[in-house]
């Protein structure tokens, strides 16, 4: 965990309103593992007063452009627009500064490399399964399944692709790839083949729900990427708890999203 | 020019400087160590606890507002048992004064944590929440009539020879008939404000943003009312006063101190930057220092009207 200030790189829209942001970022981030997040701050003022959380995107480190320069590590958010915090972040330039918290959180356990890792992000859940194919695929099979709205929602396929990761995309009109639900063509893709397994899944609610009775009813493992309210991202508030498998109101069982999480084993967490 | 002096004392306990970490923000210390020293803390404040361990309310929990953000968690906690097992061991091995908040939902129960903390030596003093309202029974009977809020302290005053802090509710009519009732019942130090009753509305749902309906309001926005309420209390009342609400920098800090207040807590500000309190006692210090003032008890209460 580390409280750093951090230049923007580029910013840039990658589809109508998604863009993806490139942040300096000290070294020792690069040891940040896919699934990990950040609490970004987006102004210095008091409104917005909270940090946003993102996953991480990518990470990566590019040569400055000043002679004899180190190399610069960097990371990067990928963002959908949705309110007051990223509409700031969309506006930000090339050497503007951030106010960053990062890594924070569990990340996805990688498994077997034996197993073949099935990917499914919706929308904007798909950032931290870029960086998290970019480790995986060094060793194993990999297929993404992405899901959106429409076709503006369907990102970084051809960042997949150029990974030579098999990707397939549903939307719910059609207007790029099947028409449909992403966890429908993932669940016709898991019924041809056997080999062993293991899913990692990041999106809307629902999307996951779906995604973990998928798993569960074909015995695969699987690993979910949840969002939650958050306030300090490090477990003291308690604002961002979501409930475990045993959970009852006489056996309290919250876990943190901040920090038990974000990711969670799709069988520890009550699904409602 | 020498160091100022930034020491305070409440009620016996001696802080280092008059920074403090509020109930409830700042988990158990531990969760900020990567991002702080927290032996430059004045005092860390736990978080709110009860007997049993405690669920908590439904989610969503916390929700940003102008200014500010509304929380409804419900006084999650592990309970006093595993308070004692497993973060007192850590809390141990610091330099710096731990102050337990603690509620109950009865008379008896305010008691027997009493009782109980007041064997562990590690407890520097108690802060009594008798004012969190997000709990139907969670104290809100006691943190607004003077009758209980004066026979909870009694019965606590009873029970411990540690100092006892009571902290204060906004959601009064009159915060200074409360704060004197808490002094006849012989409570030591008083620390206010709590949150603030207030809710969020989703307009195209229809519906309360939080799951409980209603939350406390805390950050910036708050920081005029707890002015007031200190200077009002601090002005009625003889007991040494603990500032809380929306402090977010060093000037804040020192204005509750002219307000009144002995030294103060930072709450939501914790959550914006994990670092904020230890940086409000080096910019605190820098004052001092550039304003030629070589002792910070001279701004308690030098509010010039
Ligand atoms: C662990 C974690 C990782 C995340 N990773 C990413 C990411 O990689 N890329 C990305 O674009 N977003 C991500 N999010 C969501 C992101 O944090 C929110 O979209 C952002 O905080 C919204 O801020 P805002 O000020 O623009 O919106 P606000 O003004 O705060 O809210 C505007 C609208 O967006 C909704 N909203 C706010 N927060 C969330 C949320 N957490 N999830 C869904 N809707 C929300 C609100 O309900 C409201 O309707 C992540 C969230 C978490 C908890
Ligand atoms: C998430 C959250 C949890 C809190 N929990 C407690 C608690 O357990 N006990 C308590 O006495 N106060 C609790 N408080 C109130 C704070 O200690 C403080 O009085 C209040 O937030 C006002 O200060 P601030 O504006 O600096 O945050 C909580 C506040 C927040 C935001
Ligand atoms: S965001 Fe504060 S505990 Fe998770």
């Amino acid at each position: 965990m580390r409280h750093f200030k951090s230049m923007v790189v580029l910013n840039e829209e990658v589809s109508p309103g998604y863009a993806r942001i490139r942040l300096t970022a000290p070294r020792v981030i690069m040891r940040a593992k896919p699934g990990q997040f950040v609490m970004i701050r987006v102004s210095e003022g008091i409104d917005p007063l909270l940090r946003r959380p993102f996953g991480i995107y990518d990470l990566g480190s590019f040569m400055p452009e000043y002679p004899d320069a180190p190399l610069q590590d960097y990371l990067e958010v990928l963002y959908k627009v949705v309110g007051k915090g990223t509409r700031i972040l969309s506006s930000l330039h090339h050497g503007d500064y951030l106010d960053i918290l990062a890594p924070l959180g569990t990340g996805f356990t990688q498994g077997n490399p034996e197993e073949e890792k099935i990917l499914v992000g919706g929308g904007v859940g798909l950032a931290p399964l870029y960086f998290l194919a970019k480790q995986l695929v060094k060793k194993s099979k990999v297929k993404v399944f992405i899901g959106g709205r429409r076709k503006e929602d369907i990102l970084s396929v051809t960042e997949f692709e150029r990974l030579g990761i098999d990707t397939y995309v549903a939307t719910d009109d059609g207007t790029l790839g099947a028409m449909g639900l992403v966890t429908e063509v993932m669940e016709s893709n898991l019924a041809n083949g056997d080999a062993k397994r293991s899913i990692f899944a990041c999106g809307p609610l629902p999307m996951l729900k779906s995604v973990a009775g998928i798993s569960e009813r074909w015995g695969v493992s699987c690993q979910v990427s949840l969002e939650a309210n958050m306030a300090c991202g490090v477990g003291a508030c308690l604002g961002c708890v979501t409930k475990g498998r045993n959970h009852s109101e006489q056996t309290p069982d919250y876990r943190c999203v901040c920090k038990d999480g974000p990711v969670f084993d799709s069988r520890e967490i009550m699904w409602e | 020019m020498k160091k100022p002096d930034l020491s305070v004392e409440i009620a016996g306990i001696k802080m280092r400087n008059p920074v403090m970490t509020a109930s409830g923000t700042f988990g158990y210390g531990e969760e900020f160590s990567p991002y702080l020293d927290l032996d430059t803390l004045g005092a860390i404040v736990t978080k709110g606890l009860s007997l049993a361990p405690r669920a908590g309310n439904p989610t969503p929990r916390i929700v940003e507002t102008p200014g500010g953000m509304l929380n409804a968690i419900g006084l999650q906690n592990v309970g006093i048992d595993a308070f004692i097992e497993k973060k007192i061991p850590f809390l141990r091995n610091l330099n710096t004064p731990v102050i337990v908040n603690f509620f109950g939902n009865s008379i008896d129960e305010y008691a027997e944590l009493a009782a109980r903390l007041d064997l562990v030596p590690e407890v520097a003093a108690m802060e009594i929440n008798i004012s969190c309202p997000n709990v139907k029974h969670g104290g809100i009977a006691f943190g607004v009539d003077p009758k209980a809020a004066f026979s909870v302290v009694k019965a606590v005053r009873e029970m411990t020879i540690k100092p006892i802090i009571v902290k204060l509710s906004p959601n009064v009519t009159d915060i200074v008939e409360m704060a004197q009732a808490c002094a006849e019942a012989d409570a030591d130090a008083l620390s206010l404000i709590n949150t603030l009753t207030g809710m969020a509305i989703d307009l195209d749902k229809r519906k309360p943003v939080l799951a409980n309906v209603t939350g406390g309001l805390s950050g910036p926005a708050l920081k005029p009312l707890a002015l007031r309420m200190v200077w009002q209390v601090s002005r009625a009342v003889k007991l040494p006063i603990i500032g809380i609400g929306g402090i977010t920098n060093a000037i804040d800090a020192l204005e509750f101190m002219l307000a009144g207040a002995t030294a103060v807590q930072i709450g939501t500000a914790n959550f914006i930057n994990p670092g904020i309190a230890q940086k409000i006692t080096e910019d605190m210090e820098l004052y001092l220092v550039k304003n030629g003032i070589t002792d910070v008890k001279e701004l308690v209460g030098a509010l010039e009207i």
